[in-house]
C-alpha cells in the first residue's frame, strides 16, 4: 500500500498463525502405541502416554524424519542441536500435568512458504516449527464446558505426534490465511507426512490485530512496535481452511466495529464457535511464564542437522505444476488439477509416459477426477485400480472404443460396478465395428430404403441423415457417423 | 531462612495454577515450606559441576507398534471410570 492511498482512519488487519498438524506415523511420538483411531476409548494407551510413574519417553525416529522433511520443504534451518522441554499446566487432557514440546530450541527455524493468493505469488515467513505431543480428548457430560456435570477422558490421542508451525504476522486478510492453509496442506501431503482427511489432523490458533494504516511502512510491512501497541486476540478452536477464513472474518469485523465506535479491543483469548459462527471470550489462560518451561531431562538432545542432506523429499507442488506446463505443454489450469495431490500427479506422469500427454491430461484431469468427484471419491479410493484406468486410456488411444463409450459406459461401469474395462467392452459390444461390417450395413440400408435413396437422388438433404441413422442403428452406434456418411455417398454415387 | 523468601501471593498463584484452593492458614504454612525447599536447592549450588555425557544424543526408536495396555488395566488405578473413559469432575 503506498503512502498516498492511506487515509486517516484506514485500518489494516494483521494475522499470524500457529498451525498444529498431525504427522503421519504408525506410532505415537514417545511410545509404541498406534496412532490409528481406535473404536473404544483408552484402547491405544500404555504407561508412557498415560503418564504412569516411572514410565520413560523414547522418541519416535519417524516423527523426527517427518519434521526434517517439513523443514526442508519450507527451507528452514535445522539447528545443530535441538531439544525438548516440559510445558507445565494442570488439565486432565495431560496425564503427566505437562506436555512434552520444544521451547527455545525448535527443530526448524526461519523458513518460508510461497503461496498463491488469487493468482498472485506471496511468501509467508515461518518463524519456527517444532515437535510436540497431542493431549488426550475430553468430553464434558451433561452440559457445556462451564456447566457440565462431569468430565470423561480418553487418552487415545495423547502422545500422537504433532508439528506446530508458527508463521510471522504476514497475513493481511482472512482469505490469505485460507490460501496459506490450503497450500501448506498440499505441501505436507506431498511430503507424505500428513493426511488432511484424518479427523483432527489440522488445528489452527490465529492472532489477529487491527492497526492504523498510517503505521504501516510503504512496502506493506509493519514495525514490531506498531504491532506490539495494538491489542490482539488469539482465536482458538479452528479446524479447517474454511473455518479459519470465517472465524477471522468475524473477528476482523468485531475488532473494527469496536475501534470505529471508540471502544478498546481487549487482549484476550477467544474461542471460535463453529456452529454459531462467532468467537466468544474465553476465561483468561495462563501467561507464558506460568507454563514454567524446563528441559525434558528424560530425552537427550537431538543432533539431526545432517539428516537434511540424507533425507530426500519429492518435487513439491509448485515446482511440479510449472514443470508440467513446460514438459507436457499443459495449460495452467490442467497442470494445477493434475498436481492437486501427489497421487494424481504420479498417475498422470505414468499415463503420459505411454500415451499422448494431451489425451492423458483429458483422461486423468477431466474424466477420471470428474467422475471420482461426482461420486465423492478421491484417487486414493481407486489406488489399486489405476492399472485398469491406464488400460481404458489405452483402449481410447488405440482407437478400439470411442471416447464417448469409454466415458459413459466403461469408466462409469468401472466405478459403479467394479468391473474391468475389457469386461465391459466385451459385454456391451463396444468394440469399434470393423470396416466390412459397416460397409455391409451401408449396403443393407440402401437396399431396404428405396424411398430414401430416391429422395437423395432428388436432392433432398435430409435423406442422407436418415440413411446414416439406419446404419448407426445396425452397428449399435459403434460406427463413426462421419465415416458412415462418406461410405453412403460413395455407394449411392456408384 | 527468611520468612518472606516466598510471599503468600506467590503461593496463591502456584496453587491457582495447580487448581488447588487453600485456606489462609495453609497459605502461610506452604509459604514457609516453599522457602525451605528453595533453600535446599541453594545447597545444590555448592555441588561441583560435572560434564554430562556429551555423546548422549539422538536416542530414538523405530516406528513400530507394540502391545498397549488392556483397557481394564489402563483404568485399574482410576478412582472412577465410565464406559471405558476416565471419569473426573467438571473442568473448565
Ligand atoms: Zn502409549
Amino acid at each position: 500500500m503506498t503512502a498516498q492511498t492511506v487515509q486517516q482512519g484506514d485500518l489494516v488487519t494483521v494475522i499470524g498463525l500457529e498451525v498444529h498438524v498431525q504427522l503421519e506415523t504408525n506410532t505415537k511420538i514417545f511410545c509404541s502405541c498406534p496412532t490409528e483411531p481406535a473404536d473404544e476409548p483408552n484402547e491405544n494407551v500404555c504407561p508412557v502416554c498415560l503418564g504412569l510413574p516411572g514410565a520413560l519417553p523414547v522418541l519416535n525416529e519417524a516423527a523426527v524424519e517427518a519434521a526434517v522433511k517439513v523443514g526442508k520443504a519450507i527451507d528452514a534451518d535445522i539447528p545443530e542441536e535441538t531439544r525438548f522441554h516440559r510445558k507445565n499446566y494442570y488439565y486432565p487432557d495431560l496425564p503427566k500435568n505437562f506436555q512434552i514440546t520444544q521451547y527455545d530450541e525448535p527443530i526448524c527455524a526461519d523458513g518460508e512458504l510461497e503461496i498463491s493468493v488469487e493468482g498472485e505469488r506471496r511468501t509467508v515467513a515461518i518463524e519456527r516449527a517444532h515437535l510436540e505431543e497431542d493431549p488426550g480428548s475430553l468430553q464434558h457430560v451433561g452440559g457445556g464446558i462451564d456447566t457440565a456435570d462431569y468430565t470423561l477422558v480418553d487418552y487415545n490421542r495423547a502422545g500422537v505426534p504433532l508439528m506446530e508451525i508458527v508463521t510471522a504476522p504476514d497475513f493481511r486478510s482472512p482469505s490469505e490465511v485460507r490460501a496459506f492453509l490450503a497450500d501448506l496442506e498440499e505441501v505436507l501431503e506431498y511430503l507424505g507426512v500428513f493426511d488432511a482427511g484424518r479427523d483432527g489432523s489440522l488445528r489452527v490458533d490465529a492472532n489477529l490485530s487491527i492497526i492504523p494504516a498510517e503505521e504501516t511502512n510503504g512496502d506493506g510491512t509493519i514495525d514490531e512496535e506498531a504491532l506490539a501497541a495494538a491489542n490482539r486476540t488469539e482465536v482458538k478452536n479452528i479446524s479447517s481452511h474454511k473455518g479459519a477464513e470465517k472465524a477471522l472474518a468475524y473477528e476482523e469485523t468485531r475488532q473494527k466495529n469496536a475501534i470505529q465506535r471508540g471502544r478498546a479491543v481487549e487482549q484476550e483469548t477467544r474461542h471460535w464457535d463453529e456452529s454459531r459462527g462467532i468467537t466468544v471470550s474465553m476465561r483468561s489462560k495462563e501467561e507464558e511464564k506460568d507454563y514454567r518451561y524446563f528441559e525434558e531431562a528424560d530425552l537427550p538432545p537431538l543432533r539431526v542437522s545432517d539428516w537434511k542432506e540424507e533425507i530426500a523429499i519429492p518435487e513439491l507442488p509448485t515446482a511440479r505444476r510449472e514443470r508440467f506446463q513446460v514438459e507436457y505443454d499443459l495449460s495452467e489450469e490442467a497442470a494445477s488439477k493434475l498436481t492437486s495431490t501427489k497421487q494424481v500427479a504420479d498417475f498422470y506422469e505414468d499415463v503420459a509416459s505411454e500415451f499422448d500427454p494431451d489425451l492423458a491430461a483429458t483422461w486423468v484431469a477431466d474424466e477420471l477426477l470428474g467422475e471420482l468427484n461426482y461420486r465423492d471419491m478421491e484417487i486414493t479410493d481407486v489406488e489399486d485400480r489405476l492399472g485398469e484406468v491406464n488400460r481404458l486410456v489405452e483402449l481410447v488411444a488405440t482407437d478400439e472404443i470411442t471416447a464417448k463409450n469409454a466415458r459413459e459406459a466403461v469408466l462409469r461401469g468401472m466405478l459403479d460396478d467394479g468391473d474391468e474395462p475389457d469386461t465391459i467392452v466385451e459385454r456391451e459390444g463396444l468394440g469399434k465395428t470393423g470396416e466390412d461390417e459397416v460397409q455391409q450395413a451401408v449396403v443393407e440400408a440402401i437396399d431396404e430404403n428405396p424411398d430414401a435413396v430416391a429422395d437423395y437422388h432428388a436432392g433432398e438433404g435430409g435423406a442422407i441423415n436418415f440413411l446414416v441413422g439406419q446404419v448407426m442403428q445396425k452397428t449399435g452406434g459403434s460406427a463413426d457417423p462421419g465415416d458412415v456418411n462418406q461410405l453412403l455417398r460413395a455407394e449411392l454415387e456408384e | 531462612m527468611s520468612d518472606d523468601a516466598v510471599n503468600p501471593e506467590e503461593v496463591r498463584h502456584v496453587a491457582a495454577l495447580a487448581r488447588i484452593d487453600l485456606e489462609d492458614a495453609e497459605v502461610d504454612r506452604f509459604a514457609d515450606q516453599f522457602a525451605d525447599i528453595l533453600e535446599y536447592f541453594e545447597t545444590l549450588d555448592s555441588v561441583p559441576e560435572v560434564e554430562r555425557d556429551v555423546d548422549l544424543a539422538n536416542v530414538m526408536r523405530p516406528d513400530e507398534e507394540h502391545d498397549c495396555l488392556d483397557s481394564e488395566d489402563a483404568l485399574r488405578n482410576a478412582p472412577e471410570s465410565e464406559d471405558g473413559y476416565f471419569k473426573g469432575p467438571n473442568v473448565s
